[in-house]
């Protein structure tokens, strides 16, 4: 039996004063990177592209500002300010160009903007007309495709706008091997090229340009080294002299060559991290299985003598901070669905070895206490449970998830070990899983994932069969007849698998189409280096590079369709209490209900736009009646007294949630229509699609473009957040809700599935609490269930943050497949996580 | 097996997820009908046999219910894995289980044919030969001990301690279950050190006994009974401070009883 150490470990003053640091200012978007590229993409035109981009990283990287801030250990700064952040224009500019005056007031993530860097970038978009990949996907997107995304039947809005991000690349080779390593294996594939070969020109320069951007991270490393000596020379503290001497000799060494102790094997680290985010704008750039990697350095060092647990600790703490430090911005609705400045940089500690023994390490203990010493959103911290997990790692999880900042997220290898294996991922391999993102399993360095491919929110077919295929006025998808004419329940399923099936290859339209123009306008060179079997093949991840290829798009809503759908079933076709015409009338008029302000005005603004398009004049008056209308529902009071009947009713049947066999096993069905049919279709880099169930934080914004459903909920109010019951229809506790859960399939969404739980601190007190609770999460996993993920903060404390947000500047809070700061989120999605179900302990 | 799985009884509530009441993760069986008043008691609508109609959030809702044995073991079975896992199980409380003999010993055994481990919170007020019939089917039992002196015990509870103390030290002595002693700290009824003392060193007394748990006053249940439409006894009572609670502890824990405040 493995013994770990696990005492706890003070935080020291450096730490503490990095933390304060990192909040100082508001984020700011610099122009740098921007300016660098633009300047050097003019110069290379003509070139083969994957030249072009390698030769842009090199220059960018050679011109960069570089920072070393005060107190750090561990250097390497993409933005001169802390938490700011650098543009990408070969992706997309005008969402930017457009927001450039307002991105500084939006209620979700605002970034502050100079004058001058505005004027910078207005300078520079012109060049880029035409040249993005957001451009080439809509050119080769259908037209259907088009105009469901148009009308919010699904959001691919993630890689049409940024990189695709996504991946764990091979951090253990780079620290063991160097760049150094990589330009000697990339020269012995030149090596092998032959002139005659058929794929001499595109293996050829993708090994050149592989060999440009490693030599490039490298330069990079060393401006740090002489930037760290300049400034110890001018250094007067000797202790921060001596640190920054250290500095200097560590950037000298890596990652060019392999570290030869833990603390350069963390410099290493964290210049393959942020190189990574240079190079493209992908988020979800995740460090995957850290603890697994980094232990070999720390296990010689503490041997050797010459590393303190404590040392140890400073530097992970560093780096946790660091991780936070790189931020990205978003368009404004892209903003809302991954709200939080969220880089979904997921970390991952325990498990299981590749040969299926337990991987837990002392270094797993050391995050989980890097994170209890940071409390920030960065990294998103995962840790793998399995049935050989030992009991004192899991409590001191538990304990982390006691301070109340959403993490760490639980996954179980039980279950996402075979469901990657049925993708056709080795044992090893599967074993050997780490988390993307926010909850994506995938194999660390031989993958390109795709995962967030696009949200799928899975009620809006449901309206098309209300609507037969009409939305807005407009036929946006395919007539499943009339829904009054439907004679039984069977008939109506059908029309809905037919709406979401119609939809969903819309959906892989539109994830190809992107694809295909990542591939072509943004392959990544530097990225693909590190990722098998990019090297052999020669060519990048983007053209089919990595060894395992996947696209995956989430779906959620899978509770409001199942509580839905049910609703139909019974209230309808089967004890025939309501007619499909009351029913589909109550829905149209929002059963009786006021809209929301803001949904009010864009249906003030459509009613109105349509009688101007009539040639029909609209006084102001008008204007103000017809949104007074839309916000105060039904005046009449049989109306609303019916639709109160029909509300009453759906309130009383029995809800997903609950852990009641017929409902649930219903909803395992219903998630089959989204999680089947895709697995039919194939992408353009030779691998498959596959689903994931959650809504990362756009349940909340996807709703509010989301019309009244069956099961009572009003139109445009949030929808289940991932693959939990509605908030508050569970109503028999935290086992309940779980066992309903548990009865998804969860094995065939490998893609990740997020199941989110609230629970009041008291739940957690004590040995006792903590044992029960990880009981609890065993319990759970012991069913098959995926994923587990706690908010342990009283509903109170939350009600004053809303109302003092300056009192909790360094509240975190669960979000979704991550944690971000409650004050940075948007009202609504504040009074989302409010409302979700707190589960206590019964006294 | 058949025959006990109809039995029948009248519970009034079953709560899941519960870890105050026993080891690890428990589902609460709450059986209706209680032998004692006692005038804090948190569950008016627990203490008579009958069914009542209690104001619940302005609705009203039925307290009490029907039930066999092979109704309630579908929900008890439901959070299984929670069991095993946690090493909780199943607890009968109330009201008093004790004064259903033809239904709670029965429910007991079909947990036992489950392999899930059971618990019953009790007052111990009942005949030995009833007691009996139920300590072969439990693996924990907690009892409450509220005051060693039985004037003052009728006084708050309607009933003398007596056959209550009586009860514990058989339970003790029969060897065939863990029995931890609970004691519900009451103002003015049992709050002083010399009361905590005496409970401490009778329970201490008792073969086998190891933990004693203080459970402070609460009022949570007294809007329950205006809804009832009954007069709360002990309206206007403070709760008692969190330091004295404290010092009531270590008073307890000078019997050399591991204690704790709280189930």
């Amino acid at each position: 039996m493995k013994t770990f150490n696990i005492t706890d470990i003070p935080k020291t003053d450096r730490v503490q004063y990095l933390l304060d640091d990192l909040f100082a200012k508001m984020p700011e978007i610099e122009v740098e990177r921007a300016v660098l590229l633009t300047e050097s993409y003019k110069a290379t035109e003509g070139l083969p592209i994957i030249k072009r981009r390698a030769l842009a990283f090199e220059h960018i990287l050679e011109n960069i500002p570089i920072t070393i801030r005060d107190h750090e250990l561990v250097v390497g700064s993409a933005t001169k300010a802390p938490r700011s952040c650098q543009v990408f224009p070969e992706y997309s500019y005008e969402w930017l160009e457009s927001e450039l005056d307002t991105i500084e007031f939006r209620e979700a993530d605002p970034f502050h903007i100079s004058e001058e860097n505005k004027q910078i970038l207005r300078n520079i978009y012109p060049y880029w007309k035409g040249k993005t990949t957001s451009e080439l996907a809509s050119a080769y997107m259908a037209p259907e495709a088009i105009m469901a995304i148009d009308h919010n039947m699904f959001t691919p809005g993630n890689y049409f706008y940024n990189g695709v991000g996504h991946f764990t690349v091979d951090y253990g080779k780079v620290i063991k091997v160097g760049y150094k390593g990589y330009i000697s294996e990339i020269e012995a594939e030149l090596e092998k090229c032959n002139v005659y070969d058929a794929d001499y020109a595109k293996r050829h320069e993708f090994l050149e340009s592989a060999l440009i951007s490693c030599k490039a991270a490298i330069n990079y490393a060393r401006r740090y080294a002489h930037l760290a000596y300049e400034m110890a020379k001018q250094c007067h503290d000797a202790a921060r002299k001596q640190e920054l001497l250290l500095i200097a000799k560590n950037c000298a060494n890596v990652p060019e060559n392999g570290a030869s102790n833990f603390y350069e094997a963390c410099q290493s680290f964290w210049f393959v991290q942020m190189l990574i985010q240079m190079e493209s704008s992908g988020h979800s750039i995740s460090p995957g299985r850290f603890d697994q990697y980094m232990y070999p350095y720390y296990e010689t060092d503490i041997n050797k003598g010459i590393l303190t647990r404590e040392f140890a600790q400073e530097l992970l703490d560093c780096i946790w901070i660091k991780l936070n430090d790189l931020n990205k911005a978003r368009d404004a609705a892209s903003a809302e669905g991954f709200a939080g400045y969220s880089l979904f940089q997921n970390l991952c500690a325990g498990g299981q070895t590749e040969d299926g023994r337990d991987a837990t390490n002392d270094l797993s203990f050391l995050c989980i206490q890097a994170s209890m010493h940071t409390r920030l959103p960065a990294p998103s911290f995962s840790v793998r449970i399995w049935n050989g997990t030992p009991n004192e790692f899991l409590l001191k999880c538990a304990e982390l998830t006691r301070t109340g900042i959403g993490l760490p997220a639980y996954y179980n290898d039980e279950v996402i070990i075979p469901a990657l294996m049925s993708r056709g991922i080795t044992l090893e391999d599967a074993r050997n899983y780490n988390i993307i993102g926010c909850v994506e399993p995938q194999v660390p360095h031989k993958t390109d994932g795709w995962h967030d491919a696009a949200f799928f929110n899975m009620c809006r077919p449901l309206e098309l069969v209300f609507s037969n295929g009409v939305d807005k006025g407009r036929q946006i998808s395919i007539q499943t007849g009339d829904v009054l004419n439907m004679k039984t329940f069977d008939e109506f399923y059908d029309a809905y698998k037919a709406q979401m099936k119609y939809m969903i290859r819309l959906m892989v339209n539109a994830d190809n189409a992107i694809d295909v123009a990542h591939g072509e306008l943004c392959p990544l060179p530097f990225v693909s280096c590190m990722i098998e079997d990019c090297i052999a093949r020669g060519k990048t991840i983007q053209e089919g590079g990595a060894h395992y290829n996947f696209t995956g798009p989430q779906g959620f809503g899978i509770a409001n369709m199942t509580d839905a759908l049910y609703a139909v079933k019974t209230l309808v076709f089967e004890k025939k209490l309501v007619s499909m015409a009351d029913f589909k009338d109550a829905l149209i008029h929002n059963y009786g209900k006021g809209l929301t302000p803001k949904a009010a005005r864009i249906a003030t603004q459509e009613v109105v736009d349509n009688l101007i398009a009539l040639g029909k004049p609209v006084s102001k008056e008008q204007i103000a009646d017809i949104c007074r209308m839309f916000l105060a529902g039904t005046s009449s009071k049989t109306d609303a007294e019916r639709y109160d009947k029909l509300l009453d009713m759906i309130d009383n049947l029995p809800k997903y949630g609950n852990d009641i066999e017929e409902i649930d096993l219903f909803a395992r069905d219903v998630a089959y229509v989204y999680t089947k049919e895709l697995q039919n279709y194939k992408n353009p880099r030779g691998g498959m699609f596959h689903a994931g169930l959650y809504p990362v934080s756009a349940n909340v914004p996807l709703g509010e473009q989301t019309g009244a459903t069956p099961d009572g909920r009003l139109a445009n109010t949030p929808i289940a957040d991932g693959v939990g019951p509605r908030s508050g229809s569970d109503k028999f506790g935290p086992t309940a809700a779980a066992n309903s859960v548990a009865k998804l399939d969860h094995g065939i969404a490998s893609n990740g599935t997020l199941y989110n739980q609230k629970f009041h601190p008291s739940a957690l007190s004590g040995i006792e609490g903590l044992q029960n609770f990880s009981s609890y999460i065993r319990a759970f996993f012991d069913q098959k269930g995926m994923h587990m993920q706690f908010n342990v903060v009283s509903k109170e404390t939350l009600i004053d943050a809303q109302k003092h947000p300056e009192n909790y500047k360094s509240l975190v809070v669960r979000v979704a497949g991550y944690s971000a700061l409650f004050t940075t989120l948007s009202r609504s999605l504040q009074d989302d996580i409010i409302n979700r179900t707190e589960q206590a302990f019964n006294a | 097996m058949e025959n006990y799985m109809k039995a029948k009884g009248r519970i009034f509530d079953i709560q899941k997820y519960s870890i105050h009441d026993g080891p690890g993760i428990r589902t609460i069986i709450f059986l209706k009908g209680c032998a004692l008043r006692c005038k804090w008691c948190c569950n008016p609508e627990s203490q008579e046999f009958g069914v009542q109609t209690m104001l619940f959030e302005g609705k009203e809702k039925i307290m009490g219910q029907d039930v066999t044995v092979a109704d309630v073991m579908p929900v008890i079975k439901q959070d299984i894995f929670y069991y095993n896992r946690s090493g909780g199980g199943v607890t009968l409380s109330g009201g008093e289980a004790l004064l259903q003999p033809d239904f709670a010993p029965h429910l007991l055994h079909a947990c036992k044919d489950y392999g899930i481990n059971t618990a019953i919170e009790t007052t111990g007020f009942a005949k030995w030969e009833i007691i009996q019939k139920y300590l072969p089917f439990l693996d924990y039992v907690l009892m409450d001990i509220k005051h060693m002196n039985s004037l003052k015990h009728k006084e708050f509870t309607t009933q003398p301690n007596e056959l209550i103390l009586e009860n514990a030290k058989k339970i003790a002595q029969s060897g065939l279950v863990n029995l931890t002693i609970r004691v519900p700290v009451i103002p003015a009824f049992n709050d002083t050190h010399k009361e905590i003392d005496d409970i401490a060193m009778f329970a201490a007394s008792l073969p086998g006994v190891e933990k004693l748990h203080l459970l402070p006053y609460h009022r949570l249940g007294q809007g329950k009974y205006e809804g009832l439409g009954r007069q709360y006894a002990l309206d206007g009572v403070e709760l008692i401070p969190d330091k004295h609670m404290k010092e009531l502890l270590v008073t307890a824990e000078k019997s050399g009883l591991k204690c704790q405040i709280g189930g």
